[in-house]
């Protein structure tokens, strides 16, 4: 009787946990919906800040966001496939530490290093600056995922591959990559999720920039930063701009996170 | 006798990285050409461990230990060689491809069934597309499985039963002529229809390969078998011809393994 009486406790209290959390989700999604669906319009995707849209700063939220990810996914796998295929002994663990560690780190502080590591020497604020800070926080999480993706690949495999007279390295890349291959993508899409809905990162590296550009050299339109200074903004017309951009980044990511799940469920 | 012999295995030891005592003491074995040698033994006794150590796939992991010596006949030169003088990574892959290895699990490689059977050709270096063609037909033929797999070669080998992908492991170590094919427990997991496919598959294939398999099943090391040996925690307790082993062992251990007393 105790036993079924305690159960039921514990089953009302993390019920009601659950219940919290999920009201919360709803309420800053259905508020972001009202608002942002009142602010959208086609005027946004063809025009500038500068003129009132939001063109500018999509395009180059994205930009960041893949420059980041052509520089950190090349770095954050090799390293994980080093800890996971390579890596002999206790550092190894060290090193897995320290990437959690990194994955966690605030992202303001990641900002500020990259203001002090780059953007100081390079005289102001530009597009390079952003993508290195978004690079720095997405690399440990595609160390941790290539890491752990390849830990799901059978030691038979890479025995197999290499008692038919395969090296090592050529296992890993014709057969253990390939076998994680739907992992991989699916840890890189949630990766590049994760970092394009970062604001912190981006406000003292790349700023935003109100104009149109495509020069990395230069303070780079983000929209995560203009939704920090427009939210600040004392006008209507930039308050329902600031709506606008944070429905659209929303809707971004939950349409990139959507495919990475799916993705996996089909094939995984 | 021993002008028939493809490998002799003498005084070898073997002690896993970091453990404290040898798993394999003073195995002396002698396998015999276009012959089927069955190793068995209650789990932990160490027929693995010694199977794994005659393609030294144990050296995918650092710091094991081995002492003795395992001559393999290199056919060319008619001598032996002790494949535990090896240290060059070209030698390993020179010694995996004269020794195969079939797995208890099945292990398709994730590609096509044409892909899986040429991957370990196109190690070795063949590249001309004809050559290829005309060898991993041979090989699946090799390993009954051509019938079944000629209209699909491009399929992935994923696709297939736990039975095929196992012929088809075959056909892939098949392929590259190998000198000796080393089975670990290959019907472990696989039903009893595909096991007497399996089964069959390695009596015909004695013709051109000697093989060695380690079973639990003892059955299937009696009727699969022309030499069998007996292994318990770590030492070759006997070794004969399979029908002597199973009808008139000299070893109480081996009456009592194969009588069922334990194990």
């Amino acid at each position: 009787m105790k036993r079924l009486m305690i159960n039921k406790i514990v089953l009302l209290l993390s019920t009601f946990a659950a219940i919290i959390g999920l009201v919360f989700l709803a309420w800053i999604l259905t508020t972001l919906f009202l608002k942002g669906i009142d602010a959208i319009n086609w005027t946004l995707f063809t025009k500038d800040l500068i003129d009132g849209g939001l063109r500018n700063l999509i395009f180059g939220q994205f930009v960041m966001a893949l420059v980041a990810t052509i520089i950190g996914v090349p770095l954050g796998m090799l390293a994980g496939i080093y800890l996971r295929e390579y890596g002999r002994g206790v550092y190894v663990n060290i090193i897995r530490d320290l990437n959690d560690i990194m994955m966690s780190a605030p992202s303001i502080v990641i900002g500020s290093f990259v203001f002090v590591v780059v953007v100081v020497p390079s005289g102001g604020i530009n597009g390079w600056a952003g993508s290195i800070a978004l690079a720095i926080m997405l690399i440990p999480i595609v160390v941790s995922t290539t890491d752990n993706m390849l830990s799901l690949v059978p030691t038979e495999l890479r025995e197999a591959g290499i008692a038919l007279g395969g090296s090592k390295h050529k296992v890993v890349l014709d057969i253990v990559l390939k076998a994680a291959k739907v992992g991989l993508m699916t840890g890189i899409l949630l990766a590049f999720a994760r970092i394009i809905g970062e604001t912190a990162p981006l406000l003292f590296t790349s700023g935003t920039n109100s104009f149109w550009t495509t020069n990395l050299n230069n303070a780079f339109p983000s929209l995560t930063v203009s939704i920090y200074d427009l939210a600040n903004f004392p006008t209507d017309k930039a308050r329902n701009l600031a709506w606008a951009a944070s429905f659209i980044l929303t809707i971004t990511v939950l349409i990139i996170n959507l495919v990475g799940r799916f993705i996996t469920r089909d094939k995984g | 006798m021993a002008k028939e012999l493809i490998m002799d295995i003498k005084d070898f030891s073997f002690k896993y990285a970091g453990a404290p005592k040898p798993s394999l003491m003073n195995i002396n074995l002698p396998v015999y050409k276009n012959k089927i040698t069955a190793m068995i033994g209650p789990s932990g006794c160490g027929k693995s461990t010694l199977l794994r150590s005659i393609n030294r796939i144990h050296d995918l992991y650092p710091n094991n230990e081995y002492t003795g010596e395992i001559n393999l006949l290199n056919i060319q030169k008619n001598e032996f060689e002790n494949i535990l003088d090896i240290k060059k990574e070209n030698e390993f892959i020179k010694l995996r491809q004269r020794v195969g290895m079939i797995f208890q699990k099945p292990t398709p490689f994730p590609m096509s069934i044409y892909d899986n059977v040429a991957y370990g050709l196109r190690l070795s270096g063949l590249k001309d597309k004809n050559i290829l063609d005309e060898k991993v037909e041979k090989a699946l033929k090799g390993a009954a499985i051509w019938d079944e797999t000629k209209d699909r070669l491009k399929e992935s080998a994923m696709g297939m039963s736990g039975g095929q992908q196992q012929r088809l492991c075959i056909a892939r170590a098949v392929a590259l002529k190998p000198e000796v094919i080393l089975f670990d427990e290959p019907t472990s997991a696989l039903d009893p229809i595909s096991t007497k496919a399996i089964e069959e598959l390695i009596s015909e294939l004695k013709e051109f390969v000697s093989i060695v398999i380690v079973t639990h099943n003892m059955q299937q090391a009696s009727r699969l078998s022309d030499f069998t040996a007996f292994m318990y925690i770590g030492e070759l307790i006997e070794y004969n011809k399979t029908d002597k082993i199973f009808l008139n062992p000299k070893e109480k251990l081996t009456e009592d393994y194969i009588t069922g007393r334990f194990g």
